[in-house]
């Protein structure tokens, strides 16, 4: 479309300046990789965590303990020391070429050519409409992200009664910005039968910022023309409907990997995750291009996406320094509901490791005392035990299987043992 | 300052009720000649009833009931909705229609549909056998009899489209009257006074385009004839990654309550599935359901069963102005120098402008002098359409100005430039609601999550006014039914 557009040619493109791109473009840039471009489509570098102000990051990666904008300056300071090229107001429009992308910015159209390319574009929160919520549309009904950044505007009223969708980790963030600002939570809700957050979290709101945790309950409807008014609230079994007045609502987590340029390129996409399949060295389906952050696991904490990032580094560099792209196909990590899904999600053969030393996991409902078993072409190579697991929250699984897979074995497939075969998670 | 009281104001010659697409195409069209023409509206913004939330079917007529005068605004308003459009730069895309049966029963109408098409005048409409379906629509889901291929049938932007009418209006001497309910009416020999909730406005000749209320000034001039029913029609967006999924309109086979449950692409890029028909005492119940909502998805499932796989981008309901009669009721009283164009449905983005002219005819024939403006100016709207050349990706925009290229919202790649300019238009944003309908920003797939406090910032800033008041609008600023859009959601 725009043949004219002028060419950069870098060693690594980094799309994406969150904790994950960031990391990424610090170890490689200090790695001596070349020339190291960060691309971010916002005004600064930093990502999520640039609109989380409150303590609670840094301890371990950065080894002090931060606020959100704080360990986003740093790592985005240190990615830029190292010698990382950062672009701001850039965003990645389309892939021109295998590992070529156009960019458009206030300094015009651009396309990037790189040898590598690393995608951590990160996540979003499902918003109230992608929920099927029914009801009116009115205005007061946000996200965590949007009322993260609409409480920062100098001057702006959040509202005064506030309720919030969802009981995991950033729904506390959400409680946290609406404490900010001055706004009374009247409650959280969350559809599964324990809140999700650490112990430390749920202690934290039965004393200290006083919020009622209403768990087994959904939003049935939203009220109010203009402004909201009120919610009601039910069981999800259906039972004690009730009305809330609230000026405010929040919808905190569920979130999906902002996966859009992977999907653009034709990326391999995982269904279960709608992340892009990736192995155990992080790259994707197609050679030069690989993936890191909550863009694989929508959403661990920063620090778990900055480490994502550091070990997508050491990938790309084996790779830029000549370890040819493997090109036997991948064998896929499937999973078996109740487990919602895995990343990575897939493996190559004679892998020994993959990002973090464990795969992530998710699970679709409260699982208490199971074992996951792994297996392939039917056979068990090995079986965790889980004491516990919840919704939104991640459970590791070690791999030490790896080494026993067979290249022709087929896909791996993850199941809880002792229950009959689940449906496919994907399906 | 001056010591005697201003003379009354002399009286319009036309005042248009109600700045829908409808009372926005009759002040364009009557903008073209050397008259005094008001359009009032009671909500803060043009187009945000019905015209917001629809469809966004550019729709040919091809199955509109013969000899009525639905069939024959909508064949003509087809024909220069498309004209128009390609002056204008509004977005329209002749994706063509196929509209399935899905039995045997259906499938035994299709003659009849095929017959009517023809016979009115809509020569390539074909019929297609089941063997041709799914090389025409791969992911059409089983169970199809047979369809009927519609090439002219095609989507458009309901948002851009009454924006250009009224700003075409505007800068052709239109005064616009925003937040300008007509309460009452006091119909007098030389002129009518319309009591609105800004004042007294005199006009000599009144046309009523008021929509879901045109039933009610009616009543006002002292006339019953028609009752508005309004009816319900609930829509889900999809992301754009479903627009993959299909090549052009799926449409059902009419039925008795309308036509029928449709998934279409949008100009925005992605794809909508609606609407429900569901008859409503209230005018302003724009509430979703979750018996809506499962309806239309259900009937996604079958129709184009990977739709569901995509995420939900949006879910809105919209209200059509339905009456008792099929027909639209499109009437004239000389005496009273007065018309009514009621009934208009959803059919009436792809009509509004045959029916602007049906309606400057029927002034013209109670005496309205038509002596055509001098200087008449068109205009030319900001391009909104995935298939137009949009800010961010216009190389010489951007080196005019580098906000051409800054782009505010992520999802649907609006740039600041856009947002400033819709915020300095003749007919500007004056909110947020006002400012997506014009630049497409929030309505994307994250909602805001990335992008609502640099919108809200950038709105606050062009329009002088707070952050707060922005955000959290008094009841009083949004009178109109509800939010939609062409595919998404306010």
């Amino acid at each position: 479309m725009t043949p004219a557009a002028p060419a950069t040619a870098v060693d690594v493109l980094v799309v994406g300046a969150g904790p994950a791109g960031l990391a990424a473009a610090h170890r490689l840039a200090r790695s001596q990789a070349g020339r190291v471009l960060v691309v971010e489509r916002d005004p600064a570098p930093g990502g999520l965590p640039l609109h989380c102000r409150h303590a609670g990051f840094g301890l371990r990666d950065q080894r002090r303990l931060l606020d959100g904008p704080h360990y986003a300056r740093r790592w985005a300071a240190q990615a830029t020391r190292a010698g990382a090229d950062l672009w701001c107001e850039t965003t990645c429009l389309e892939w021109t070429g295998a590992r070529a992308l156009l960019c458009t910015g206030p300094g015009g159209l651009r396309r990037v050519e790189a040898r590598c390319v690393v995608l951590a574009t990160g996540c979003r929160e499902r918003p109230r409409h992608a929920r099927l919520v029914p009801g009116t549309r009115p205005a007061g009904v946000l996200t965590t992200g949007s009322l993260q950044r609409l409480a920062a505007l100098a001057g702006l009223r959040v509202g005064s009664r506030a309720l919030v969708v969802g009981a995991e980790r950033v729904s506390f963030s959400a409680l946290l910005a609406l404490r900010a600002a001055g706004v009374r939570v009247v409650a959280m809700t969350t559809e599964h039968p324990v809140p999700q957050a650490a112990p430390a979290l749920r202690w934290a709101t039965a004393t200290r910022l006083r919020v009622p945790v209403w768990t087994g309950t959904r939003v049935a409807e939203l009220h109010g023309t203009g402004r909201v008014t009120g919610v009601t609230v039910a069981a999800v079994d259906g039972t004690g409907v009730r009305r809330v007045a609230c000026d405010t609502v929040i919808f905190t987590g569920d979130f999906v990997p902002d996966h859009e340029l992977a999907r653009q390129g034709g990326l391999r996409i995982d269904p279960r995750s709608r992340a892009p399949v990736v192995d155990g060295h992080q790259r994707t389906s197609r050679p030069g291009v690989f993936a890191a952050g909550n863009l694989l696991h929508a959403a661990e904490t920063a620090a778990v996406a900055a480490a994502c990032g550091t070990e997508v580094a050491a990938a790309v560099l084996d790779h830029l320094r000549g370890e040819p792209w493997p090109d036997c196909e991948p064998l896929s990590i499937r999973v078996e509901r109740p487990l919602l899904w895995v990343s990575p999600a897939a493996v190559r053969p004679g892998e020994t490791r993959v990002p973090h030393g464990h795969c992530i996991l998710r699970v679709a409902e409260p699982i208490a005392a199971a074992r996951i078993e792994v297996r392939q072409a039917g056979v068990v190579l090995a079986t965790h035990r889980i004491r516990r697991a919840l919704p939104t929250l991640p459970v590791h699984l070690p791999t030490g299987w790896l080494g026993r897979l067979g290249p022709e074995g087929g896909a791996v497939v993850l199941r809880l043992a002792g229950r009959p075969p689940g449906p496919d998670a994907g399906g | 300052m001056t010591e005697t009281a201003p003379a009354p104001p002399a009286p319009f010659d036309v005042a248009v009720i109600g700045a829908g697409v409808v009372g926005t195409a009759i002040a364009r069209e009557l903008s073209h000649f050397r008259l005094r023409t008001v359009l009032l509206e009671g909500a803060d913004d043009v187009g945000t009833g019905t015209s917001k939330a629809n469809t966004a079917i550019w729709h040919t007529g091809f199955d509109a009931a013969v000899g009525s005068l639905e069939g024959r605004l909508l064949r003509r308003g087809h024909q220069l909705l498309g004209a128009y459009a390609g002056r204008t730069g509004i977005p329209v895309e002749r994706v063509g229609a196929l509209l399935v049966a899905w039995s045997d029963e259906e499938a035994a109408r299709l003659p009849t549909i095929l017959a009517d098409a023809r016979r009115a005048g809509h020569r390539n409409v074909r019929a297609v056998g089941t063997d041709e379906l799914p090389r025409l629509e791969p992911e059409l889901g089983p169970g199809a009899r047979g369809g009927l291929l519609v090439p002219d049938e095609g989507i458009l932007c309901p948002f851009t489209t009454p924006l250009a009418f009224a700003t075409e209006a505007v800068v052709n001497g239109v005064e616009l009257r925003l937040g300008t309910s007509v309460v009452g009416a006091a119909p007098g020999p030389a002129a009518h006074r319309l009591l609105t909730t800004a004042g007294p406005v005199d006009a000599r000749h009144v046309v009523n385009a008021a929509g879901l209320e045109a039933d009610t000034i009616d009543a006002l001039f002292g006339r019953r004839r028609f009752t508005v029913a309004p009816r319900r029609g609930q829509l889900v967006v999809f992301d754009t990654w479903a627009a993959r999924l299909l090549g052009r309109i799926l449409l059902p086979v009419p039925g008795r309550s309308g036509k029928g449950v449709l998934i279409a692409p949008t100009v925005f890029g992605n794809v909508v599935l609606g609407p429900t028909a569901e008859p409503l005492g209230d005018r302003r119940d724009t509430r979703s359901t979750v018996e809506g909502v499962d309806a239309l998805l259900r009937r996604g499932r079958r129709v184009l069963p990977r739709l569901l796989e995509e995420e939900v981008t949006a879910v809105y309901a919209g209200l059509r102005a339905a009456t008792e009669h099929r027909d639209y009721q499109i009437d004239d009283d000389p005496g009273l120098r007065y018309v009514v164009v009621g009934g208009i449905r959803s059919t009436g983005v792809s009509s509004s402008m045959a029916i602007a002219e049906h309606v400057r005819d029927r002034l013209q024939a109670m005496g309205l002098p038509l002596r055509p403006a001098p200087d008449h100016e068109e205009v030319r709207m900001a391009s909104l359409g995935e298939r137009q050349l949009r800010s961010h990706r216009d190389g010489a925009a951007i080196a005019a100005d580098p906000d051409a290229g800054r782009i505010v919202c992520h999802c649907e790649r609006v740039t600041r430039a856009e947002c400033l300019a819709a915020c300095r238009a003749p007919v500007p944003a004056r909110s947020l609601d006002g400012l997506r309908r014009r630049t497409r920003a929030m309505l994307g797939r994250c909602q805001g999550f990335h992008c609502s406090a640099a919108v809200v910032g950038l709105l606050a800033e062009a329009t002088g006014r707070s952050p707060s008041s922005l955000v959290a609008p008094s009841r009083g600023e949004r009178r109109g039914p509800g939010p939609g859009a062409p595919g998404h959601a306010e």
